[in-house]
């Protein structure tokens, strides 16, 4: 089973949206301290690849590998952060990431007017849009038929 | 051209060993004249560009030397403040060089010690049962692999993101330290590796890599 959850942060590290598909083990932690985990951990990766980087940066963090699963990042220039757990052969996260931003957040968030975009997303039409947008993925669908 | 550095790292998150080969050096020189038409700021006793990047001097680079003369932090060599000549009019034209500041052995421990949480919290994060902790990390520039060996001792190499087989190289590496580091009988545990032995022979496997790939080892 390849893609795992998905975490949507705003630029001050507000959890915006939080949503999982195939997730085996739970942290043990309530989801609201385990997103400050998670965005504190990003934010340490990123300084750290910052200062380690031999070169100049221009995206900076990418992704990390476990042996079990992949984390994909992606972060607009606005500060909005987009983080798919996935398995560790899925290719093409992070353009996936990016259609997701534009094609999803944008269309069914920020051109929804009575959405406040600093506040956790509530819209049932972008929970379904984006469902439907993920289960789109090739990867999703070809591991689910073979299990 | 595939590594740039290796770095080990004790049980306790401590950094005992670091090597760095053939970091890139990136350093431009400028001649501006008054105002200038990048901003400059006083971060961590340095001056750092904090916008208004071009022609190579990028954001975060901090100033190297002024009309030739080497700058010590916010000090020239000769005593005078960087910051004053910048600001002063009647100095310009003004040759600058700017570059990536390079890491101290300080801050190479600092990262050492933050790399420690991380891969603690990858593995507490996972949603899969059983996930170790990161074993590589991606960024565009360079990838970092890590090597985490049943005693709980890393291993870590940053090399090129194209780098292949750098899972043997880390085995390899952790060869040489059973070898050479915790043999030698002057070697304690959890202290910074001082073995010329082990020095001599990642020196000698790192060069044999870059010239012949993983491949041979």
């Amino acid at each position: 089973m390849p893609v795992h959850n998905l975490y949507i942060f705003n630029r001050y590290g507000t959890l915006l949206y939080y949503t999982e598909w195939n997730r085996l083990k739970h942290s043990g932690i309530t989801l609201e301290e385990e997103a400050k985990l998670m965005y504190g951990m990003l934010f340490s990766i990123k300084s750290f690849v910052a200062k380690i980087s031999p070169l100049d940066i221009k995206k900076g963090f990418l992704c990390y590998k476990t042996n079990k699963y992949t984390l994909n990042y992606f972060e607009t220039p606005t500060g909005l952060k987009f983080i798919l757990n996935t398995d560790v052969g899925a290719q093409n996260v992070r353009d996936l990431l990016q259609q997701m931003y534009s094609q999803v957040y944008i269309e069914y968030v920020v051109k929804n007017p009575i959405i406040n975009l600093n506040e956790p997303i509530k819209s049932e039409l972008f929970k379904q849009k984006l469902d439907t947008f993920i289960k789109q993925y090739p990867v999703f669908n070809n591991n689910l038929k073979s299990l | 051209m595939g590594i740039y550095g290796v770095y080990i790292v004790s049980k306790s998150g401590g950094l005992i060993f670091n090597l760095d080969s053939n970091v890139p050096k990136i350093e431009t020189e400028q001649t501006f004249s008054y105002p200038l038409d990048i901003k400059l700021v006083v971060e961590n006793k340095k001056v750092v560009v904090s916008f208004g990047q071009r022609d190579g001097i990028m954001v975060g680079h901090v100033l190297n030397a002024v009309n030739g003369v080497q700058v010590n932090g916010l000090q020239l060599e000769d005593g005078r403040d960087a910051m004053e000549i910048i600001d002063n009019k009647d100095s310009y034209p003004l040759s600058l060089k700017f570059g990536k500041p390079k890491m101290t052995t300080n801050e190479k421990i600092f990262l050492a010690s933050m790399f420690y949480p991380l891969f603690a919290i990858a593995s507490q994060l996972s949603p899969e049962p059983k996930s170790s902790g990161i074993e590589i990390l991606e960024s565009d520039t360079f990838k970092l692999h890590c090597f985490q060996t049943l005693t709980g001792v890393k291993f870590m190499v940053v090399a090129e993101p194209s780098q292949t087989g750098m899972d043997i190289l880390l085995k390899k590496i952790y060869e040489l330290y059973s070898d050479y580091a915790l043999k030698n009988p002057f070697y304690s545990l959890e202290m910074p590796i001082r073995c010329e032995l082990f020095d001599n022979n990642l020196q000698s496997l790192l060069e044999q890599v870059e010239k012949t790939g993983v491949t041979n080892i």
